[in-house]
């Protein structure tokens, strides 16, 4: 560390409050939401910063409220955020739908709780699948970023932004109840990005051709060009993919995960490591598009997996999807708590031994 | 360099306080630091305890389930956390609401601090969780009392400012009955 960074605009702050400083540091001027836990933080500080740096917030009625205004902020070409926890979030799913279909650039934060239902209040990546498959319905996907760390959050939430405007689509931040509580200093970098002209806003047509945001098309062969016009989109997006590959040059087996499963890993990978195991870790920071090839890559040298998801088995889908053949994928489960360092050390142990034995 | 410790006691005594600013401290002194409260319905419930991670190359996890240090301001808190302490550990013991006598935890370094004895010393019984953490910081080491008052002036809120001195105090106090403990040995 750079000593003169250490005293750099560092600051001690919550991944939720981290989220909302990267927000208003890249540009967002609209935030609408609904209190939920774990993610209060957000819509509080939003409270607080937006009316100074003139920009709205608004307390709507309803989750579903709150996204509708999204919508009609970000149409109007406003960079405009919601954020929610996962019930909160199934809330939301048709108007992130109307948003994809329409090409509405936004970005949507999932401060993921465990669920079904109400479920509880605990961290959780149970929304993984309703994450990175759409959420809603139609034909379409939302670019997912999963920060680990506070500072990711506030830079995550900033990229979203760019990455919202540079391809017209719903961003979704899932980050969850561990990262949104959890406090470590952040540096205040600020915003690198640049925001880009919208020449399909809808700014008041006088003296101009009309603009339409929409997505309803019923003539013959519209929707389906409109799918196609979407499903390219969705493979441009792929070089935004981003990864972590943590102590993996010389690993015999891999564990794969994210959020705060990662974060918590990297504690018993280094338990591992000190008693001569070696384990490594590939974590994807985008989960849409899911680092595929980045994975395959390393299947061609090592052939065991571990897949380590606060949920029953999600992302391990696409980890055997991205694997060569021949590769074998465990997974390590806890849906509805979170584990400690030294549970998911055990596991790694156990499977490790029973490879090497 | 690389500490743990887990801070317990109920609500109202300034446990959440006690870790932020620690975690604050560090911050400040350049180390890397994670904060982590207790998240769960026990939140709402009474019970209070935080996790501080410090340490000089990036951490990984901000859980700990058995940490190499514990701060016990309360008796739930010492059978919770005791059992769980590393072989070696330091268990740091309010022994103002504890009575020693309980605490039978072998293989770990223990540490009685009448914290709230020592506060109302100061001149506020309320301020038992900064005379353990002045006791806890001088044991160890890890921050120094100057970056605890230096973080203390930054994370008190501006209601509360006109007692800055007496928590000061209170964190001196907790200091200096650890340095007599040493000198006495």
């Amino acid at each position: 560390m750079r000593k003169t960074e250490a005293v750099y605009n560092r600051k001690l702050v919550k991944g939720n409050e981290a989220i909302a400083l990267g927000a208003i540091a890249a540009g967002c001027r609209f935030y609408a939401g609904y209190p939920i836990t774990p993610q209060n933080e957000i819509p509080e500080f939003m409270a607080g910063r937006m009316p100074a740096v003139g920009g709205t917030f608004i307390q709507a009625e309803s989750e579903i409220a709150a996204i509708s205004m999204v919508m009609g902020a970000a149409a109007t070409g406003a960079r405009a955020m919601t954020s929610s926890s996962s019930p909160g979030i199934s809330l939301k799913q048709e108007a992130i739908s109307y948003m994809a279909g329409s090409e509405i650039p936004c970005v949507v934060v999932n401060v993921c709780r465990s669920g079904p239902g109400l479920g509880g209040i605990s961290a959780s990546q149970g929304d993984y699948f309703q994450a990175t498959r759409g959420g809603g319905h139609g034909d379409y996907r939302t670019f997912v970023l999963a920060p680990h760390s506070v500072q990711e959050s506030y830079d995550l939430t900033m990229l979203a932004f760019d990455i919202a405007d540079r391809y017209r689509t719903p961003v979704l931040v899932l980050s969850d109840a561990v990262l949104g509580q959890m406090k470590e200093p952040v540096y205040l970098r600020g915003y690198k990005g640049r925001e880009i002209r919208k020449p399909w806003a809808l700014t008041g047509a006088k003296g101009r051709k009309a603009r339409y945001l929409k997505s309803l098309y019923l003539n013959e062969g519209e929707l389906t060009a409109r799918n196609w016009k979407l499903f390219r989109k969705y493979r441009r997006m792929e070089k935004e993919i981003r990864y972590e590959m943590y102590l993996t040059e010389d690993a015999e087996a891999i564990v794969v995960a994210f959020g705060c499963a990662a974060r918590i890993l990297k504690t018993s990978i280094q338990m591992a490591r000190t008693k001569g195991m070696r384990v490594g870790m590939f974590r994807p920071i985008s989960l849409f598009p899911f680092p595929s090839q980045a994975l395959a890559a390393i299947s061609n040298r090592v052939n065991r997996f571990l897949v380590c998801e606060l949920n029953t088995g999600q992302m391990v889908e696409d980890v055997r999807l991205a694997v060569k053949p021949g590769a074998t994928v465990e997974s390590c489960l806890c849906p509805g708590y979170i584990p400690t360092p030294n549970e998911l050390f055990r596991e790694i142990k156990k499977r490790y031994l029973a490879s090497n034995p | 360099m690389y500490f743990d410790v887990i801070i317990s006691g109920f609500g109202g005594q300034g446990i959440l306080f006690m870790g932020n600013l620690l975690a604050h401290a560090a911050m400040l002194e350049g180390k890397n630091v994670t904060y982590m409260p207790a998240y769960g319905p026990e939140m709402r419930g009474g019970a209070a305890n935080c996790t501080v991670v410090v340490a000089d190359e990036e951490i990984g996890s901000p859980v700990i389930y058995h940490p190499h240090t514990a701060i016990v301001m309360n008796r739930p808190s010492l059978y919770k956390f005791g059992p769980r302490l590393l072989r070696g550990g330091l268990l740091v013991v309010n022994s103002s609401l504890v009575d020693p006598a309980e605490v039978i935890y072998k293989g770990i370094n223990l540490l009685f601090v009448p914290a709230n004895d020592l506060a109302r010393e100061a001149g506020d019984d309320r301020l038992g969780n900064m005379a353990a953490l002045g006791a806890l910081i001088t044991k160890t080491g890890v921050v120094r009392l100057q970056s605890l008052t230096d973080a203390l002036s930054e994370v008190i809120q501006k209601k509360y400012r006109d007692l800055l001195p007496v928590n000061i105090k209170c964190l001196e106090k907790g200091a200096t009955y650890v340095k007599n403990l040493k000198s006495q040995i």
